[in-house]
């Protein structure tokens, strides 16, 4: 039989490495790359909302289209029975297990979904603006004040987009996706370049 | 483009909805009495009317939910919409509301 040996694990690569992040738009809008997180996928009726408060520190949001945080974690109401919550990915082994001590006895359903997504900070006075070019949602801050994360679409990609300050989002794509959303935004953005 | 109000999310642009048929197709209680005709009524025939019909339709890039909606198929306007489960609304009052 022949000797083989496994060899160490390839050097991690983000997605996003080698792609136009830099560009003198960044002072209209800024492409950043977040750092790898722990991302699950949280289903079940509302009484899953106070149960996860356990493990979370913090109830999962009922109130339709808002996010959550407390404790470098958050919390972002997706659907009436959907949440994601994104946490640091130092507790990818310890998060899930503790929200199904948590949630144990209440119908749920955890899902670890965090290499399934890449997260990109979008920030600038003119972010909202670029967002629009592929987002039809109404961004100002009175329809999408700071706080309100949804599942939209950008262009022709699904999406999570989180309004985390008055001139910031967290926009979350599928892995797969980000080099388009990078050269989508790239686009949309070159008028200020 | 057109605004289509979510019954959960609220005013949401149509490219995050997707179609789905039309609403409150009742499945048979005793299927394997139907014969080959009712069957394919129940599958393929649908009203088509002109003028207001109910459709189901998904926030698919939203909140996912499945809802109903009462559409107008001439103008295309967005008369009403409500949840999944709750009654079909009286579409000749909302006709005379419409009108008016
Ligand atoms: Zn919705």
């Amino acid at each position: 039989m022949a000797d083989v040996a496994l060899k160490e694990p390839a050097l991690r690569r983000s997605v996003f490495e080698g792609l136009p992040l830099a560009s003198r738009a960044a002072a209209a809008c800024a492409l950043e790359p977040l750092p790898p997180a722990t991302r699950l996928s949280v289903r079940g009726r509302p009484g899953v909302a106070e149960a996860a408060a356990g493990a979370l520190g913090f109830p999962l949001p009922t109130d339709v289209c808002r996010a959550a945080e407390a404790g470098g974690r958050a919390a972002l109401w997706l659907g009436p029975d959907e949440w994601l919550v994104i946490a640091p990915e130092a507790e990818a082994a310890t998060l899930p297990a503790a929200l199904e001590t948590a949630l144990a006895g209440v119908p749920h359903a955890v899902v670890d979904i965090s290499h399934r997504n890449v997260a990109l900070a979008v920030s600038g006075p003119a972010a909202a603006y670029v967002l629009n070019h592929g987002c039809p949602l109404d961004l100002s801050l009175s329809a999408f004040p700071v706080g309100m994360a949804t599942r939209t679409i950008l262009g022709k990609v699904e999406v999570v987009l989180w309004r985390t300050g008055p001139d910031s989002f967290r926009l979350e794509c599928w892995r797969t996706f980000a080099e388009w959303v990078v050269a989508f935004l790239n686009e949309a953005r070159r008028e200020f370049d | 483009m057109l605004i289509i109000r979510c019954p959960i999310c609220g005013d949401r642009p149509e490219l995050e909805f997707r179609y789905g048929g039309e609403a409150h197709v009742a499945r048979p209680a005793a299927t394997e009495a139907l014969d080959d005709q009712q069957v394919a009524d129940r599958l393929y025939m649908r009203s088509n009317p002109k003028g207001l019909t109910v459709e189901r339709w998904r926030h698919v890039h939203g909140c996912g939910r499945f809802f109903n909606a009462v559409r107008d198929t001439v103008s295309d306007f967005f008369v009403t919409t409500y949840k999944a489960g709750e009654p079909r609304p009286d579409l000749d009052a909302l006709k005379k509301e419409a009108v008016r």
